[in-house]
């Protein structure tokens, strides 16, 4: 069923008894010729992608628990593409622009808001990066724009400028980064990969993957054996424990990041704001709830709940820059598990195991990159070469020497 | 996370500093034949464990000491604390 205007009338004179489930629950076949191991964001964008443009059939999509209860549910749904690494800004400039057509493309609300990101700066050195970052984005296509106090005074006249500690000298924006109404990207990619007939297969745990003679032919799951000719996993968090399964060490750990939501608020924030030197970034959801976090906990963690000592740092950040904040009271906060990787940066490749492929390592960056990370993987498994905007993404890059490290923080993963 | 210093007793965990697996400890041979390839893995990979982990905290806020932290990543319950290196 397409979801459009006449529907919504047809349905409301006939009591809104027509409307059907937007995917079926589907049980598991014994044969795919793809199988997606993860049915969050990135696994059903997978999966959409590969129904719909790359013309794959006979496709699931397995999932441990249901679809988007991962990090796709527990971000805090921020899009942007203003990366200074030629190798990642032309992927996140690629997943931006999907995401400007994505409501026409799968046909579902996800509420796509392109109303702006801005990175505060605080001294003249960190201008200067920020212009040189800004024209890193411009190369690939991006819409940067530099601010300075009097430009960001007229959008934000409500930042602390004269803080002592950070004095806010203006910002770098994005007018085309914003926000997106999370769970509905999990949900529109599973009925656009449902209608083409993508078997979506919940509580279905991996237990362990078919190799034979170096080949990957199939997962072992809690509800039986799948066979399939290509395997690809994208389960986040999990990325080292699943890929253990099939013998691999990863190049990355886990960890817990926060996230928090104020009570309704009338509209405060015009969009995302991020202080990057205070370890805090804001927006305001539709509902009207201020959607705020900060740094992850920096040990590893599997527990989707962070510790005190970095929620009173958060909140301490949103203070001291936005002292209006300070009057409104933290409604829900939560943890998301993070594959937190060597350089900051995904892999989206080929294994040495033939027909098992991995994407992941997204670090607490992976909800903007959804689009992409799926159309890009569909790509990888369908033809087995990488999208040109993803070929750096690959795993052997730690041996080769060619990391992408946005921060030059080096192997430290809870640095990132 | 309160981490129970052989030494100090329970500290919180914010007064320390983080850096991962207690196998860090162990470095490769740099004269081995496979040293390139022991060193990449060193750097690089990780187990990366659900549940029990050896792991090294740092008492920066503190000692100074280097400890050995036996932690769930599971439920973060700390089950095991020992100085890396024995006092003197």
């Amino acid at each position: 069923m397409r979801y459009n205007a006449l529907q919504i009338l047809r349905q409301g004179l006939t009591g809104h008894k027509g409307w059907k489930p937007a995917w079926r629950k589907a049980e598991p076949k014994p044969e795919y010729d793809i199988i997606i191991v993860g049915g969050g964001g990135h696994g059903l964008a997978t999966a959409y992608y590969l129904a719909n443009k790359f013309d794959q059939k006979r496709i699931a999509v397995v999932e441990k628990g249901w679809i988007g209860g991962g990090n796709v549910g527990r971000n805090t749904t921020i899009i942007r593409s203003n990366y200074m690494l030629h190798e990642n800004e032309g992927f996140y400039e690629f997943s931006l622009k999907l995401w400007e057509g994505q409501e026409q493309d799968f046909n579902y609300n996800s509420m796509v808001s392109q109303r702006g990101v801005i990175n505060l700066y605080h001294s003249d050195s960190q201008r200067d990066a920020f212009v040189r970052r800004g024209n890193a984005m411009a190369l690939n296509g991006a819409d940067p724009v530099l601010l300075d106090q009097a430009g960001l005074r007229k959008i934000c006249p409500f930042l602390n400028f004269d803080n002592t500690r950070f004095p806010i000298q203006g910002g770098l924006l994005q007018p085309r980064g914003g926000t997106v109404r999370h769970d509905a990207v999990a949900w529109g990619y599973a009925r656009g990969a449902d209608q083409k007939g993508v078997d979506i297969i919940e509580n279905c745990e991996v237990t362990g993957f078919i190799i034979e003679q170096g080949v990957c032919k199939g997962v072992e799951t809690s509800r039986g054996t799948i066979k399939a000719r290509k395997v690809g996993v994208a389960v986040a968090g999990s990325s080292s424990k699943v890929m253990a399964l099939a013998g691999m060490r990863l190049p990355m750990e886990s960890h817990v990041l926060q996230a928090f939501v104020s009570e309704g608020l009338k509209p405060v924030l015009p969009g995302v704001i991020t202080y990057g030197a205070g370890h805090f970034y804001v927006s305001q959801s539709d509902k009207g709830g201020l959607v705020f976090g900060g740094d992850i906990d920096g040990y590893n963690s599997y527990a989707q709940r962070g510790n005190l000592p970095v929620v009173e740092d958060v909140c301490e950040g949103g203070v001291s820059i936005m002292p209006m904040i300070g009057k409104a009271r933290v409604l829900r906060m939560w943890g998301g598990i993070m594959d937190m990787s060597m350089d900051g940066s995904p892999i989206i490749d080929k294994t040495h195991i033939d027909g098992l492929y991995f994407n992941g390592g997204w670090c607490y960056g992976g909800f903007k990159a959804t689009p992409a990370s799926g159309y890009c993987f569909a790509q990888l498994i369908t033809t087995n070469t990488p999208h040109d905007t993803a070929k750096h993404y690959r795993m052997d890059r730690f041996t080769r020497g060619y990391m992408i490290d946005e921060k030059g923080q080096g192997a430290q993963p809870n640095m990132h | 996370m309160i981490i129970n210093h052989p030494l100090l007793g329970p500290r919180d965990a914010s007064e320390f500093v983080y850096l991962g697996d207690a196998k860090l400890m162990n470095r490769p041979n740099p004269k081995s034949e496979t040293a390139l390839q022991d060193f990449h893995d060193y750097m690089y990979l990780r187990d990366n464990p659900a549940g029990e982990h050896k792991e090294l905290w740092f008492h920066e806020q503190g000692d100074r000491s280097w400890l050995i932290v036996t932690r769930n990543t599971i439920s973060h319950e700390i089950t095991h604390v020992e100085l890396a290196r024995p006092s003197a």
